[in-house]
């Protein structure tokens, strides 16, 4: 299916006081889609979306709109909208004043403004809230608002920045899967941005990792959890185990071999013998037992188990000394083994993934 | 050891108030006072009486009002568009201008009285009014910018870039969202502007004319020239109106605290 | 349509005139005026001279200003010793109370500040308040001497200038972190130690910020002196009233001014230093 192109940057580059902030985005988004940039803060993820909302201009780069180069555009001639991290909703107008502030500015027909206010208020699930000012609402409440405030102008982009990040775990939880379902509902295309990867991988159609000012990965929560294409993408989202491995050929049934943790081990991707390579191996995703089976290559001792509310962490110990991190419902294979038994290790080949060409250094 | 519960930081506040009303009490009680000597001599309304008719107090009252309102008006124009012309930017000579536009309320105010008193000779500017306002006004401007830059300050940028974001021009912002903000600020520094003026003393000294005497001017030379008892008269009046004022805004606050709540 | 965020905007321009024309121009003037010679009768003649700051080396001259400094030290000493407490007691009063108290505290300052000194003349007179309850209760036999003097300058200046300073100190007692008070006592600190050590040092920016506001306006309030001081106590405000008014000797007046400009300087930079409040938001 051939989607339609909503929004794209080009070649985005930014710097504050000679800090770069974003170097080189390049970012397509479609008609309808739910698009999360994920990154640590200071990542460049906020400066992106001020970009698309126009307050703040690029140094280099092309912001390009339903077609329209809208660059050098003023943020009040965009159509799109933001919800702010702090909601920013203004502190003398009521409710009703606030969602109905662009649609005053766009000059509707005050009938046509009550109407929709009060649609917008059924929609958020806060009706009869219009005469309330900003100071005597929860902060789920306010969230409310802030959202109703930008969806009732229509947009053909809505930006959220951290909207649910000044909310407690519990009400974070119910504001996800409402959010989903106003996106859904309205059609309307989300940028979204986080540094939550549970919230990223439960909302998102595509997420758009990013680091030091770039996009490192882009793809669909599975795809970005499966198959991360850097370091960086296995290390933060989910636990991933960076092991150093070296090829050395592939096996009869295409994987390919390497050296690692004293034995040979099988991972996808590809490589030359004797190429140095780094791999992510997701905690979940490493079986061990007392009893070698198939695709059991490694072995190794248990050193520690933990229990962490539903979830068993356990640490392996490989005969060269790197260390092993397993996660899993507390029954492993056979059970939880207790500390110094001597297991069997392995996996499945896909869910070794190679992350980097060489090694990381080791100061890292 | 059993703590000791003492009265004395109560009781060292009330006190400490009391003597500062002291001064206060005594005006107000011999402006009721029969004599023009020291002496309780009984009850009289006859100073107020005087005081209504004294022409040369009434005048310098208007005087004093006129000047007050014109120059922290004035003055609540020029800070209030210096300091939201100067938020969120950064320019050459930022610093310099801001330091300089503070510096009448840093110094003491007799230098001011007398850079104004031979600036104006210099420049042959009759002394009255127009001197009195251009005065009154500089030393005005620091109380109304440094309120409305504290409040600008404080304000969250996301509120005029959510304007903006919902198709607001710049325009509109500052008129929808930053000047209702920032309006309170305005108002409580023009207030104290106003005050200030009212009760300024050295430079309104040595820049008022012949026939502009404010009325701290006129209590003044009235002070130094002997006793006249009106002027407990006028104190007590002015005081009476500033209780009432201050009760009135009080009143008005809790009212709206009230009406908030609901 | 791009803002540039470093140029001023139109909207500064009146008040950088304004404040160009009657701060900076007048105060330059003034700097000038004290270089050149008064003129035989009236005026000045505009002659490069350093006459008016040799006669501040003049020991009336002298005795003025060591008198007007001292004056200051100890408004601002007393200022300190009865404000400090005060500031303090109120900023621990119930919330309630304490609003009430603050705006008792106020409203004097928000009237006429002469009617204040006003009030002080009739209550200081021989024939006045206090030696009338005196005399009444026989404490003494004849009107002491308490109006023109030193110590009246003194309750004058310390009761015009006190709000400045209670206002400081409460500002800065109200945003300790009692916490830290409550540690200190935890690890044993007496009352008076926790106060010493830890409340006092924290409420310093305060107190600085108070002793500078009470310390600069007292160098040149020349009205309180006037009024209750008589001509005895001659301050330096009162000396630069007469030098232009008076002996019509400008540059002196403005040699006179330059020099109390430069003690205001220095005790800001000191207050800058000490307080590392390098804004002077403290003073505002």
């Amino acid at each position: 299916m051939e989607q339609e192109v909503i929004l794209s940057l080009e070649n985005i580059h930014k710097s504050f006081d000679g800090q770069k902030a974003l170097c080189g985005i390049d970012l397509t988004i479609y008609k309808g889609e739910f698009l999360t940039l994920l990154g640590p803060s200071g990542c460049g993820k906020t400066t992106t979306l001020r970009i698309i909302a126009g307050l703040e201009s690029p140094d280099e780069g092309r912001v390009i709109l339903g077609g329209t180069d809208v660059t050098d555009w003023e943020p009040n001639k965009r159509g799109v909208n933001t919800v702010f991290q702090s909601y920013a909703l203004f502190p003398h107008m009521n409710v009703e004043n606030n969602i109905a502030y662009g649609l005053k500015l766009r000059k509707v027909p005050k009938e046509e403004i009550k109407k929709q206010v009060e649609e917008m208020l059924e929609l958020v699930q806060l009706p009869g809230f219009g005469e309330r000012m900003p100071s005597q609402l929860s902060g789920g409440q306010r969230q409310r608002v802030a959202i109703a405030r930008a969806i009732v102008n229509k947009p053909s982009v809505l930006l959220l920045d951290e909207p649910l990040g000044a909310l407690d775990l519990q009400l974070r939880r119910q504001m996800q899967v409402e959010l989903k379902r106003l996106q859904q509902k309205l059609g309307i295309t989300f940028v979204y941005i986080t540094h939550d990867q549970e919230e990223a991988l439960n909302m998102s159609d595509r997420i758009g990792i990013m680091n030091q000012g770039k996009i490192l990965q882009l793809g669909t929560p599975e795809e970005i959890y499966e198959h991360p294409k850097s370091r960086f993408a296995a290390q933060f989202i989910g636990q991933s185990n960076i092991l150093k491995a070296t090829v050395t050929g592939r096996d009869a049934a295409g994987n390919l071999t390497l050296s690692f943790g004293g034995g040979t081990i099988l991972a996808s991707g590809q490589g030359e013998p004797g190429e140095k390579v780094t791999l992510s191996l997701r905690t979940e995703r490493v079986r061990y037992g007392r009893e070698p089976r198939q695709g059991f290559t490694l072995s190794g001792q248990v050193k520690n188990n933990h229990y962490s509310g539903g979830m068993m962490r356990t640490v392996l110990t490989l005969p060269t000394g790197e260390e092993l991190l397993v996660s899993g419902m507390g029954d492993g294979i056979e059970g939880r083994l207790p500390a110094g038994t001597q297991v069997h290790i392995g996996w499945d080949p896909a869910c070794a993934v190679i992350v980097e060409r060489g090694w990381p250094d080791e100061a890292e | 050891m059993r703590k000791k519960r003492t009265f004395l930081p109560e009781t060292y506040v009330v006190l400490m108030l009391l003597l500062m009303y002291l001064p206060i009490f005594v005006v107000v009680a011999y402006s009721f006072n029969d004599t023009k000597l020291f002496h309780w001599a009984g009850f009289t309304f006859s100073w107020y009486q005087k005081l209504f008719h004294n022409q040369t107090i009434i005048n310098a009252f208007f005087n004093s009002l006129k000047l007050a309102v014109l120059s922290s008006g004035l003055a609540a124009i020029l800070g209030t568009m210096g300091a939201v012309g100067m938020a969120g930017r950064t320019f050459f000579g930022k610093g310099a201008l801001e330091g300089l536009s503070t510096v009448p309320i840093m110094i003491p105010e007799i230098i001011l009285g007398m850079a104004y008193l031979s600036f104006f000779s210099l420049l042959q500017v009759p002394f009255g009014m127009l001197t009195l306002v251009a005065a009154h006004t500089t030393f005005c401007v620091p109380y109304i910018f440094i309120n409305v830059k504290a409040s600008l300050q404080s304000l969250d940028p996301a509120l005029g870039e959510a304007a903006l974001d919902l198709g607001a021009s710049r325009r509109r912002v500052f008129f929808d969202i930053t000047a209702p903000l920032i309006f309170p600020s305005i108002l409580s520094g023009s207030l104290l502007a106003f005050a200030m003026s009212m009760d300024d003393v050295v430079i309104s000294f040595f820049v008022t004319g012949p026939e502009t005497a404010t009325l701290p001017l006129q209590v003044y030379s009235m002070l130094k020239m002997g006793v006249t008892p009106e002027i407990n008269a006028l104190c007590t009046v002015m005081l009476g109106t500033v209780f009432l004022l201050v009760a009135g805004a009080r009143l008005f606050q809790s009212a709206r605290k009230a009406k908030k709540g609901r | 349509m791009k803002r540039n965020k470093n140029r001023p905007p139109i909207t500064l321009l009146p008040m950088a005139l304004w404040t160009t024309v009657f701060v900076a121009v007048p105060l330059v003037y003034v700097l000038g005026l004290s270089f050149m010679k008064k003129a035989a009768t009236w005026g000045v003649v505009a002659e490069f001279s350093l006459d008016s700051y040799k006669n501040l080396l003049n020991p009336v001259y002298l005795k003025v200003f060591a008198q007007s400094f001292w004056v200051a030290i100890l408004t601002t000493v007393f200022a300190l010793l009865i404000g400090y407490p005060f500031a303090y007691f109120t900023a621990k009063l119930p919330k309630k109370h304490r609003s009430l108290v603050l705006m008792l505290m106020l409203v004097p300052f928000w009237t006429n500040s002469l009617v204040r000194i006003y009030g002080w003349m009739i209550l200081l007179r021989s024939q006045g308040v206090i030696n009338g309850l005196l005399m009444q209760f026989g404490v003494i036999d004849k009107p002491l001497k308490l109006l023109y003097t030193f110590g009246a300058v003194l309750v004058g200046m310390v009761y015009a200038l006190l709000p400045f300073m209670v206002l400081a100190i409460y500002n800065s007692v109200c945003k300790v972190d009692w916490s830290l008070v409550e540690a200190s006592r935890d690890l044993g600190a007496g009352r008076a130690k926790a106060f010493f050590t830890v409340t006092l040092p924290l409420t310093m920016p305060g107190v600085m910020a108070g002793c500078v506001l009470v310390f600069i306006p007292s160098v040149g309030l020349f009205f309180i002196s006037d009024l209750l001081g008589g001509a005895k106590t001659m301050l330096l405000g009162n000396l630069i009233k007469n030098e232009l008014l008076s002996a019509k000797n400008w540059p002196m007046g403005a040699a006179l001014s330059i020099a109390m400009m430069a003690v205001t300087l220095l005790v800001i930079r000191l207050y800058q230093h000490f307080s590392r409040d390098q804004n002077l938001e403290g003073l505002l």
